[in-house]
């Protein structure tokens, strides 16, 4: 598919004695502690995912307790971009600009069954998932995804983000959609997981 | 009579009259009194008028459609003053002709009015704005277009509205367009990509034309060079 990182880009596991001093290590974790602890949410909400999203903001579910007590609703003071819902070719652009209007470190959601491929809606007017136009860190699946499952998404980006390292700089790396940066997607493999699949096959028939 | 009828129902209704509205008939309920007023003022012009399950259907021939919808509009005895939607319907039989629909309410007199005009095969899909009467037909015949590709003549604006507007994919619910487009989604994403949402837009759309004049010197004199916000 031609989608695997080379090994630069990899994550690499934790291992600090091998590699790095203390000090330095302890520094990462120090870091990597406060950000994960504090991810300030761009909700990104668009259709019946953002509801289950705003309930789990809400105090039953308490999203302050991870740290994203405050809703960013400005992307230059946001950490993690939340899309949840589907994005309509229309929207395709403004969430990329989005996307480029936040500040490293950055991560993505993408909540639900439509913002991670599209789901029900295989179709003229929405995207087959929000990965073909920003990087996703975390796909939460579900139509909508209950709370539970968000958090649970939410922890394993916390996950991701204690273990990254200031040395690797290859995940902060800004890529542009070119040729030849690890998150271009090639048309191809566009069109392959555009597929269709399932009952939905039998979609392509026009009537006449 | 009243110009009013008014209707109790629920736990208003007098005790003998049902709580819910009558049943209806799919066929041969009273048709609306403007059918026949329609028909006695513009004859042959109104083709076929039909009550379906109590609401009235008037065939227009297309080219009066303005005049009918005006005279519905100003009469003091019709007082249509509510456009709730203009729409079409392509049907799957290729032998039906596309139809454009208004649906007329007029709140005076409780009536509800669907105004039917049926465009001929072979013809251009053109067919008279009623923008003049209805300012609400504006967005309603824009979306028609955008999704039928049906012109309105004398719209003052007419363009795309739900899709984008260098959208070249033709026109979605036409019965000969495929579900998922007929670009592949490669091509779908890099054009959609490519749309640029800001540069279109004219300082009113943009509603900061009111707020011209407490905008910086900067902005005002690059606005006024015709600079767009957009990249």
């Amino acid at each position: 598919m031609g989608l695997s990182a080379s090994g630069e880009h990899r994550t690499v596991s934790y291992a600090p004695e091998a590699q790095e001093g203390w000090i330095a290590t302890r520094l990462d974790f120090v870091v990597n502690w406060a950000r994960a602890n504090s991810l300030w949410p761009m909700p990104f909400g668009t259709a019946c995912c953002a509801i289950e999203f705003m309930a789990t903001a809400a105090s039953d579910f308490d999203l302050a307790r991870f740290g994203m007590e405050r809703m960013s609703f400005s992307p230059r003071q946001a950490d993690v971009l939340i899309c949840a819902g589907r994005v309509p070719f229309k929207l395709a652009p403004i969430i990329r600009r989005i996307w480029q209007q936040m500040p490293q470190p950055k991560w993505s959601i993408s909540m639900g069954a439509c913002a991670s491929t599209g789901g029900m809606f295989d179709n003229y007017a929405v995207v087959q998932g929000i990965d073909t136009i920003i990087p996703v860190d975390v796909y939460v699946p579900g139509c909508p995804p209950r709370p539970e499952g968000l958090i649970y998404g939410i922890r394993m980006l916390q996950e991701k983000v204690k273990n990254e390292r200031a040395a690797d700089k290859g995940t902060r790396d800004e890529m542009e959609p070119d040729p030849t940066s690890q998150l271009y997607i090639p048309p191809s493999v566009i069109d392959e997981l555009g597929e269709p699949f399932g009952n939905s096959v039998n979609q392509t028939r026009s009537g006449l | 009579m009243s110009r009013f009828e008014v209707v109790h129902t629920g736990a208003s209704a007098p005790a003998g009259q049902p709580a819910t509205l009558k049943r209806l008939s799919h066929r041969g309920e009273a048709a609306n009194p403007s059918a026949q007023a329609l028909q006695q003022k513009f004859g042959d012009a109104i083709k076929r008028v039909e009550v379906i399950w109590g609401e009235t259907v008037v065939y227009v021939h297309p080219s009066t459609v303005h005049d009918v919808i005006r005279w519905l509009h100003d009469d003091s005895s019709q007082l249509y003053d509510f456009l709730s939607d203009v729409t079409a319907v392509e049907y799957r039989d290729a032998e039906v002709p596309i139809e454009v629909v208004w649906h007329l309410r007029s709140l005076p007199f409780r009536r509800f009015l669907r105004v039917k005009a049926q465009i001929p095969k072979g013809q251009p899909l053109e067919i008279d704005s009623v923008y003049d009467i209805y300012r609400a037909a504006d967005w309603l015949e824009r979306e028609c277009y955008d999704m039928f590709g049906i012109r309105f003549r004398g719209h003052p604006d007419l363009r795309r509205i739900l899709m984008w507007e260098q959208y070249k994919e033709g026109f979605p619910l036409r019965k000969d367009f495929p579900l998922r487009g007929r670009f592949s989604r490669s091509e779908q994403l890099r054009q959609a990509l490519a749309q640029n949402p800001e540069a279109r837009y004219s300082m009113e759309e943009l509603s900061i034309a009111d707020a011209y004049a407490e905008l910086p010197q900067d902005m005002r004199d690059r606005l006024n060079t015709g600079e767009r916000t957009g990249e």
